[in-house]
């Protein structure tokens, strides 16, 4: 029954026992527990901390980037998997829309090298002498 | 073949790899159990995404080749608060509204679908005041950096780089806020108003209105919580 809704949803003149049932896929919708939302959104909250004290306790180095990154995603991952449904979502629609902005890391990749080629440039030529 | 000889039924949808393979090639509509207004919001999504990612780039490309110290942010950003010199509080405090204002549209979404009328529309607003509140705290931190004499060309503390990275990104992330909360102020009056209930049809599309936008709005408002984790990990924090 939802599947053939889903199909007429399509067309301009749905037949009339078509609208209906629409309605009835739109009502159904994405619906999970209350309490797993407050979880989650405990979680960030503790996340959020977590990299504001990487920055309180004035860490450097390495271990600042990889504990910057490392709660980064642990955030970004929370909010699009649970908060934006992205969980429950079907495949072609994840793959569709979390593929395509792994092709920024290899623009991250080109700008990495771009700039380090800038500031060598600039250190062998325009720095001014220390 | 189902599905062309009988209408009414299809054959079960196939799960994995074999579906997507399905989904896509079946010459029908690919995002099977999504609605166009849900697929299309996360479509503009992921281009708004690329959007950020080359603010973000851009302005890595510039910290990375200057030989000018980047100006500090821990410090730039730190205040004064009860006698105390506190770091980058203003922006952790920033990071905590605004998580909360996904939590309480995450919220929304959920007594949307349950024909929560008031609850819904009330989280809503909840929702635009947190977002108001930080669009507020962010004027608050533009006008104490120009006072001390940011500019996109220049600053006191280092590379004249940071104040065109700091205005582009933060600008632009603001706008995507304050047009959240106009979404969702018009969104929350049509809840309240019982539009979803009644599908009453809207005044410019003339399409009928289900409790679905609640979702795609949510869609929107937790994309500008996400692309501010990002921004306060590689602007405020690195």
């Amino acid at each position: 029954m939802t599947n053939a809704t889903v199909h007429m949803e399509g067309q301009l003149h749905a037949p009339a026992h078509g609208a209906v049932a629409t309605a009835a896929v739109h009502a159904k919708g994405q619906q999970h527990p209350i309490k797993l939302y407050l979880v989650v959104w405990g979680w960030l909250f503790v996340l959020s901390t977590c990299s504001y004290l990487v920055d309180y306790f004035g860490l450097h180095g390495y271990t600042r980037w990889s504990l910057i990154l490392l709660f980064m995603v642990l955030k970004a991952g929370l909010i699009v998997a649970v908060f934006m449904h992205m969980a429950w979502e079907r495949l072609a629609l994840a793959y569709a829309i979390l593929l395509p902005p792994v092709a920024v890391l290899v623009f991250v990749a080109i700008m990495v090298l771009e700039s380090e080629y800038t500031h060598l440039l600039r250190v062998l030529f325009f720095a001014a002498p220390s | 073949m189902a599905v062309l000889t009988n209408p009414g039924q299809s054959p079960a949808r196939l799960e994995g790899w074999r579906g997507i393979a399905a989904d896509w090639a079946s010459d029908q509509r690919t995002f099977k159990n999504v609605s166009w207004g849900k697929a299309m919001m996360w479509i503009f999504l992921l281009s708004d995404t690329f959007i950020f990612s080359c603010f973000l780039l851009s302005y890595m490309t510039a910290r990375m080749s200057t030989t000018v110290p980047w100006p500090n942010p821990s410090e730039v950003f730190a205040l004064n608060l009860a006698g105390r010199h506190i770091p980058l509080i203003l922006i952790a405090i920033m990071t905590f509204i605004l998580i909360s204002s996904s939590g309480t549209m995450a919220m929304a979404v959920n007594f949307g679908y349950r024909r929560d009328r008031v609850r819904t529309a009330a989280l809503m607003l909840a929702t635009a005041a947190f977002g108001a509140t930080f669009v507020g705290m962010q004027a608050f931190e533009w006008t104490k950096l120009i006072m001390e004499g940011v500019r996109p060309w220049g600053n006191p503390w280092g590379a004249p780089q940071f104040g065109a990275s700091f205005f582009m990104i933060t600008g632009f992330h603001g706008t995507h806020v304050t047009i959240g909360v106009i979404f969702l102020i018009a969104i929350a009056r049509k809840v309240l108003r019982g539009d979803f209930d009644v599908e009453r049809r809207g005044f410019f599309t003339s399409r009928k209105g289900y409790y679905e936008i609640v979702e795609i709005m949510g869609l929107y408002w937790h994309f500008v919580d996400l692309v501010w984790v990002f921004i306060f990990a590689f602007f405020y924090l690195w």
